[in-house]
């Protein structure tokens, strides 16, 4: 099977007819060993990144947190051995298999993640830390973590790592080194949400996004550095933080080294530069990528910048009318300043914020609310680091709105033709505008679940709606529900909505699909 | 005789309310952030750990003082603000400070912070350094892993070969 990503995610055509095909199968012992393999190559990657926060633990001499580390990386490295020699073989990745190691291995990344951090004793529960651990995996934000003004650097490093990886996809990230050929690598690459490939290999396109992460990696960190230091920060905390903050910035993910998030800094100067990170985090890669070889053009060209643009300008008008309503902030610039920050943050699916979770309700009126809502549904766009349905997608929606718009009106005979433009111009096809519109309404019936749990356990409908859309979108922004006394089973609902909101449903289905086939199938 | 009386009486007046004027209400972390717009513009009193960096500004400073709910932020002068001598982190508990001062749900002067501006403040409790025991299940737990850990790696060595 061929398989085209040159202009726009066709794949998803493909998977549902394979998908079909062998769902009455059960699934074969070649199957399991294959997924077995790659996974425990994964996990093996795992344990290697967890040496990261260990040798910080060690130079910081916080002897008890390296121990944590130690523990964790043992146990992963175990497990992956022990799969890789069970799961011996030599055979590539179908796409089925493809997708579910990709599920399995968030799952897998969450529970292993979760580890160092139940073991810091920062967390009441094993639960608390795997709602933790995909949080920052799935580079959303919402937090459990208790304490978190005493928690050792090397474990605060380790939440922010985890949104610096996940961020790049766990997957691909680990597998661009681990695995020989490319073509097992690409079918994860797919799985773990990237719609698209920025250099013909997928392998070299993963090791770009390494490149410009790293390369903003030095040059913010660095920034955020000094700005810390001119704004009273000591030298070694301020680069301590601008390494974290970059990491969850540009992650779009939204943990932060303090437990007052960026509202700790008090600082106009470093909500500007985080402003800056949080977009350039939700642009995508492949725009970086032309952008970085002189086509700055593209910018205002690219249907995306233009969807982020417009809605940009149109919600933040809601929010601002919505703001002004409350009258809470005295000047305009103190409203602009306030509103924008937490609308960006949401927009961009960061998850930054300079309010407490409860000020959301006290402070912000319901156009406010709903207008931040509709900001973190939508997110950023595709081949980025944030969640939710994308900027390409709602350009792509609204163009087969405008070409069905046209049909009406213009004589039967005429031809409508739609074009966008996305790298190159392209003209409008029906399975486009389906494709997108599927994973749209996958994402708007994720949010109306959560928010339908939440309702449940007896939350009001607008706090549930926020909490359960900011937990799809992979955002972070929390207006209080997300706490250590909310009900298990809502935990259990927001990690479910972090997870299937990070891999953008196929994968997931894929994986569930897999289970009912080995009780089901023939 | 009356002059007299009508003097303390005016002058009792006065000092309550001047009393009521100055009264700081001790108030939490909880109920500054939930009932905000009640606290608004007032003098309160608020005690808390400080924690992270004490950042200073100019003449000023901010200090993130954390009651163990919340941290709320407190602008204080820069002298004022020398008193801390320890803030909280991993390694050490930081002072236990009280301030009084004016609680703002949105404060004009930065940028629409909730905060306090402090008038006075005092070092409640000294912090301390943690000293940090050693765990010793955990490394004995971490030796056993590595043996594990040696072995499977032998036995996917030996495959491979």
């Amino acid at each position: 099977m061929r398989v085209c990503l040159d202009d726009y995610p066709r794949w998803i055509h493909y998977l549902p007819t394979f998908f079909s095909k062998n769902m009455i199968l059960k699934p074969s012992i070649e199957d399991v060993k294959t997924i077995g393999y790659y996974l425990g190559k994964v996990i093996v990657g795992l344990g290697c990144v967890m040496l990261l926060p260990l040798i910080l633990g060690v130079a910081c001499n916080e002897l008890n947190p390296a121990l944590d580390f130690l523990i964790s990386a043992q146990i992963s490295l175990i497990i992956g051995l022990l799969l890789i020699k069970l799961c011996d073989t030599d055979k590539d990745l179908s796409w089925m298999q493809g997708m579910i190691v990709v599920s399995l291995s968030w799952l897998v990344a969450m529970v292993l993640g979760a580890i160092p951090m139940y073991l810091s004793g920062h967390w009441n529960s094993f639960l608390d830390a795997c709602f933790d651990s995909m949080s920052g995996f799935a580079t959303t934000g919402l937090t459990l973590v208790q304490d978190l003004d005493h928690m050792a650097l090397s474990h605060n490093f380790w939440r922010h790592l985890i949104m610096f990886v996940g961020g790049q996809g766990i997957v691909i990230v680990i597998l661009s080194l681990l695995v020989k050929g490319t073509s097992g690598a690409f079918k994860m690459y797919i799985g773990e949400a990237r719609d698209e490939k920025i250099l013909p290999n997928v392998v070299n396109t993963s090791r770009f996004i390494w490149l410009v992460s790293i390369v903003y990696f030095v040059l913010w960190t660095t920034v955020l550095g000094f700005v810390g230091i001119a704004e009273g920060m000591s030298k070694g905390s301020a680069f301590f933080h601008g390494a974290c903050i970059f990491m969850a910035a540009f992650d779009t993910g939204g943990f932060a080294p303090q437990s007052q998030n960026i509202l700790y800094y008090h600082s106009a100067a470093i909500e500007i530069v985080t402003i800056v990170i949080m977009i350039l985090g939700a642009i995508n890669f492949r725009l970086h990528y032309h952008i970085w070889m002189g086509n700055r053009r593209e910018i205002t060209k690219n249907i995306e910048t233009v969807a982020f643009f417009f809605s940009v300008a149109l919600l933040f008008v809601l929010v601002a009318i919505g703001l002004n309503q409350m009258q809470v902030y005295p000047h305009t610039s103190t409203l602009f300043r306030k509103g924008f920050y937490q609308f960006i943050s949401g927009h961009t699916g960061t998850g930054y914020g300079t309010l407490y979770a409860p000020q959301f309700i006290s402070d912000w009126s319901q156009l406010a609310l709903v207008g931040l809502i509709i900001a973190m549904a939508l997110g950023g766009a595709v081949c980025s680091t944030t969640g939710a349905i994308k900027m390409l997608r709602v350009g792509v929606v609204m163009k087969a709105l405008f070409q069905d718009i046209k049909r009406v009106i213009l004589p039967d005979k005429s031809i409508v033709i739609q074009k966008f433009h996305h790298i190159r111009d392209v003209f409008l096809e029906d399975h486009q505008a389906r494709t997108a519109l599927i994973i749209t309404l996958a994402y708007l019936a994720l949010y109306g679940i959560g928010s339908l749990v939440g309702m449940l356990f007896g939350y009001p409908f607008l706090n549930s709606l926020f909490e359960s859309t900011s937990a799809a979108a992979n955002v972070g922004l929390s207006c209080g529900i997300t706490s250590v006394a909310m009900p298990a089973a809502l935990k259990i609902t927001y990690i479910f909505q972090m997870w299937a909101g990070r891999l953008e449903f196929i994968s997931v289905f894929t994986l569930i699909g897999f289970f009912v086939a080995a009780i089901r199938g023939k | 005789m009356k002059l007299f009386f009508r003097g303390v009486f005016f002058i009792g007046l006065f000092l309550i309310f001047a009393a009521r004027a100055c009264y700081a209400q001790p108030v939490s972390s909880v109920d500054l952030v939930s009932n905000a717009a009640k606290f608004d513009n007032t003098r309160i009193s608020y005690e808390g750990e400080a924690i992270g960096d004490i950042m200073y500004r100019g003449n000023f400073a901010w200090v993130n003082l954390r009651d163990g709910a919340n941290a709320i932020g407190v602008w204080l002068e820069g002298s004022a603000a020398k008193t801390i001598q320890r803030t909280g982190s991993y390694q050490s508990k930081g002072d236990w400070v009280e301030v009084v001062g004016i609680f703002h749900r949105a404060c004009p002067l930065h940028g629409g912070d909730l905060d306090i501006h402090a008038e006075t403040i005092r070092i409640v409790r000294s912090g301390r350094a943690y000293a940090e025991k050693f765990n010793i299940r955990k490394r004995n737990f971490a030796l056993v892993l590595l043996v594990i850990l040696g072995v499977a790696w032998i036995l996917k060595q030996l495959k491979i070969r």
